[in-house]
């Protein structure tokens, strides 16, 4: 772990039973807790193992392409007409998103445990795609569970699931998206626990899953602040990173947690707007409750029963979000905010035209909270959005909603 | 003495084995359910537990999660549901009632205002499936408060540590979920069971009931061999669901299945084939 972060009130979270304050913990069917012990403890020893870091070391390098740059948007700094914009080029990774960073630390800890199938769930289906990748890559069988719904918005990762070899299955129930598909892996886990490790795609589910994933992505933050300190000699003024799960936005934000004149700002997806039913924002219109192995603050109504959420990114289209982001809501120490289908849609033609950098519609949000941000923040400032993935998986629903078809 | 200790203290006089059909409440719609309780109890049901729907039952199988659905397309609540176990309370005070389901109805309503009403409703137990005893312990003692018993699942990856914990936490009884898998699998080990209630046993008076995987009188006998309870879950919903046009099918539907049950559990023991008991085999 990294070594410039002290105090240990924020950086010795989650507590040995994995609580961020009363936000996480380990809600889940008796039968998975003897296995989330063992990969509790596996997770332990490796973390600390330098043969596994070395391991992971060399394939974030070779594999996947890190480190990846930080990009200065001057352009488009120039056009907003305030802070400077830097983007952490998360779409430059192999397989185009971040999801990848933790897929490659959770597959090697799967083959350490020595199991042979690996299962995930995936909303916009990069990290569907991540999973297969590396399921391809080392030789395991690897099953995709996905909404739906989802597996007709994103198509074009479906198939590309498949030639990964992966096995892709539809969910019919509930609301056919990324939280069904949750529901229905871990169905699949408790089933098959045996030989399947559940690579779990967001700082989200049962503890240790939030601190895990979130260890795999802060590689993100860790580069980023050593990145920034070369190009400006300082620490950022502002972070910015959109919030599905949460995964990419901690990775950014958590090597950053004690740098207390760093602010960061969490973006989820408003959908319509959140004063209307359709949003997907947990954290800006939610409140606490348990659901998918831990407590945080959920979209749901008032018996405790989910709601269906919306938003135009399938990746942010989810109910929950990772119980740190609830504690660091609740601490005061993140913003989160939300901004609309309409905002991200502008955000991602922006950037797109401006820059030449076509942004993930869920990327997109973290762009258009930019927007607002910079013109009220001074030339001399310093923000670094996430770009935590490419566009390409969403041509078609962009193209849809402007009526073209491709 | 609580209903839940009264109902097994009781069978055990008569050396019977405890009965415990599940239905969801809500399902296909609120009206059939009060009347399904009494119909169940009068096929032969010792205790019964009753589903609160849950938009999102990660443990439960295709035929639960429907259920769940029928029922929340009527938006059965929380609140719906104690409101059927009073009305039930009307005609019968001495059923227990298990509520099983998940938290977060439950954490939305507030630990302190579900005991309350709880208590009131005259529900017995709770059993929240994703609440294991490491989380339990704020929800334990509001619900010990207002003698609602904290109902916990043991499961065949449960560790003898593990076990000592859950069965300290435990009141009423404790609940083995059979398999690894979700409600309504097919894979149900009897023998495998067995050991598993031995080695709890070792751990705990509170009597055991199992279930998961039981879905005709024959695996009910020889699950009730080994155990104190039998628990029947998607064998009991799948009668429900495929008798939805009318509640007294639905009726009829569930208690020949338990009368089957109950006949084939108070026969006793399933009886050793002769040339089992020739060789020495089955023992
Ligand atoms: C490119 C991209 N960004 C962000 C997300 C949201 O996930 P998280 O909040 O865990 O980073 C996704 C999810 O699929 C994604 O594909």
């Amino acid at each position: 772990m990294s070594s410039e972060v002290a105090d240990p009130a924020f950086t010795e979270l989650p507590d040995p039973s994995g609580h961020f304050g009363v936000y996480g913990g380990r809600f889940v069917a008796e039968t998975l807790m003897e296995p989330l012990d063992e990969l509790t403890a596996a997770y332990e020893r490796l973390k600390n193992d330098a043969t596994f870091q070395a391991e992971l070391d060399r394939d974030l390098a070779d594999y996947v392409g890190r480190p990846s740059p930080l990009y200065f948007a001057e352009r488009w700094s120039k056009l907003l007409g305030g802070a400077k914009i830097y983007l952490k080029r998360e779409d430059l990774n192999h397989t185009g998103a971040h999801k990848v960073n933790n897929t490659i630390g959770q597959a090697l800890l799967a083959k350490h445990l020595g199991k042979t199938r690996i299962i995930a769930e995936t909303g916009a289906g990069q990290h569907g795609v991540a999973s297969a990748t590396v399921a391809a890559r080392l030789g395991l069988e690897c099953v995709v569970y996905m909404g739906a719904e989802d597996v007709k918005r994103q198509a074009l990762n479906v198939y590309r699931m498949k030639l990964l070899g992966a096995e892709v299955v539809p969910v019919e129930s509930g609301s056919k998206t990324l939280k069904d598909a949750l529901n229905e892996a871990m169905r699949d886990w408790v089933t098959n626990v045996d030989n399947t490790f559940y690579i779990i795609g967001t700082v989200a589910g049962p503890h240790p899953y939030p601190m895990l994933v979130r260890d795999f992505q802060a590689i993100i933050g860790r580069e980023a602040k050593q990145q920034i300190i070369e190009a400006e000699g300082r620490l950022p003024d502002a972070l910015i990173a959109c919030v599905g799960g949460g995964s990419n936005a901690i990775g950014l934000f958590h090597p950053f947690i004690d740098d207390s004149a760093v602010a960061m700002y969490g973006v989820e997806g408003g959908g319509d707007g959140v004063d209307t039913p359709r949003h997907a924002a947990p954290l800006c219109a939610g409140r606490p409750g348990v659901l998918h192995g831990n407590r945080t603050y959920l979209v749901e109504d008032d018996n405790g029963q989910i709601i269906e959420t919306h938003s135009v990114s399938a990746g942010l289209d989810y109910p929950g979000v990772g119980p740190e982001h609830a504690w660091l809501k609740d601490i005061g120490r993140a913003s989160y905010v939300a901004v609309t289908d309409d905002e991200a849609l502008k955000a991602f033609h922006d950037l797109t035209k401006i820059e030449g950098i076509m942004p993930a519609l869920e990327s997109s949000h973290a762009l258009a909270y930019a927007t607002k941000l910079a013109p009220t923040m001074g030339r001399d400032k310093v923000i670094i959005v996430n770009l935590s993935g490419r566009g390409d998986k969403d041509i078609h629903t962009v193209a849809g909603l402007e009526g073209i078809s491709v | 003495m609580s209903r839940i200790k009264g109902c097994f203290a009781a069978l055990q006089a008569e050396n019977r084995k405890a009965l415990i059909p599940f239905v969801t409440a809500g399902d296909p719609n609120p009206a059939v359910t009060v009347p399904l309780m009494h119909a169940m109890v009068e096929a032969g049901a010792n205790l019964l537990e009753l589903g609160v729907p849950f938009s999102d039952p990660m443990a439960e199988g295709p035929t639960i999660q429907k259920a769940c659905e029928r029922a929340l397309e009527h938006g059965t609540s929380l609140h719906d549901v104690l409101a059927m176990v009073s009305e039930f309370r009307q005609t019968d005070t001495t059923t227990p009632v298990v509520l099983m389901g998940y938290m977060n109805p439950v954490e939305i309503m507030g630990y302190q205002a579900f005991a309350t009403a709880a208590a009131a409703a005259g529900v017995d137990g709770l059993l929240t499936v994703d609440l294991p005893p490491e989380e339990a312990g704020e929800l334990v003692a509001v619900l010990q408060a207002v003698e609602i018993d904290p109902i916990f699942l043991l499961a065949p990856t449960t560790v003898d540590e593990r076990i000592t914990k859950i069965c300290a936490a435990a009141s009423g009884f404790v609940y083995y979920v059979s398999l690894k898998g979700v409600t309504g699998a097919a894979n149900l080990d009897v023998a495998a069971v067995e050991q598993k209630v031995v080695q709890i046993r070792r751990h705990t008076d509170v009597p055991i009931g199992v279930g998961f995987g039981i879905r005709d009188a024959d695996t009910a006998q020889r699950v009730a061999a080994v155990a104190d309870a039998v628990v029947v879950g998607s064998a009991v919903v799948n009668r429900v669901a495929d008798n939805t046009e009318s509640p007294e099918k639905i009726n009829n539907a569930v208690a020949a299945l338990l009368r089957e049950m109950r006949v084939a559990m108070d026969a006793g023991p399933p009886k050793v084939g002769w040339m089992a008991k020739i060789f020495g085999i089955g023992k």
